[in-house]
């Protein structure tokens, strides 16, 4: 059962990132980098179980705590545009 | 372990594995981007914590279930915030979501919020 959740897990991967490669706006491009990395941190934690040690498990919190700052840090970045855009407008 | 916590995690990874279907189904299928954050972030944290809490009944010694727990605790702080940080961000970028007939008809609110 863990192979076929690795599996589903790795198929799901591979949806998201076509997903960002092709979409059309900055939102869907940062959707998809969010669902790609939790989706990494599943996966390391469910090969660690596979390959029947638990020794990855840090490398998964150190996943999920990189994940989260990245995407924060992507939408200021994006905030800030938008705001430098309205500067320029005004 | 025993047969039937066995049986509960694998039933647990199989509604995981689920779950993420659905929500890659429904992040590539939806049709504008506050119905594919919803996709998303919905699907997200259920199926997380299923397969989760799948591993941890898995796990046979203590020191793996509390690093899994720890993970569990961050991804649900975590990822419906980056969720409400995504819809902020496109909300404020001038995103509209469609009603029902496909049309953009919800009023923008004034620049100077």
């Amino acid at each position: 059962m863990l192979t076929v959740t690795v599996v589903t897990i790795l198929v799901v991967m591979v949806a998201g990132l076509g997903r960002a490669f092709s979409a059309h706006n900055v939102f869907d491009r940062v959707l998809a980098a969010n669902l790609f990395g939790t989706k990494t941190v599943l996966l390391i934690a469910a090969i660690s179980y596979l390959f029947g040690s638990a020794d990855f498990l840090d490398i998964a919190l150190v996943y999920a705590l990189i994940n989260y700052i990245s995407v924060i840090g992507v939408l200021r970045v994006t905030e800030w545009q938008l705001a430098g855009r309205r500067e320029g407008r005004q | 372990m025993s047969t039937a916590l066995h049986l509960i995690s694998d039933a647990f990874l199989l509604a995981g594995s689920f779950l993420l279907l659905t929500g890659a189904l429904g992040f590539l299928r939806f049709p504008d981007v506050f119905s594919r954050i919803h996709a998303c972030g919905v699907t997200e944290t259920l199926a997380t914590s299923l397969i989760l809490l799948a591993l941890i009944m898995k796990s046979e010694s203590a020191m793996p279930q509390v690093k899994l727990l720890m993970i569990l605790l961050f991804l649900m702080f975590s990822s419906p915030t980056a969720g409400h940080a995504l819809a902020k961000a496109a909300w404020n970028a001038g995103v509209r979501p469609r009603d029902n007939r496909n049309e953009r008809g919800i009023p923008v609110p004034p620049d100077n919020l």
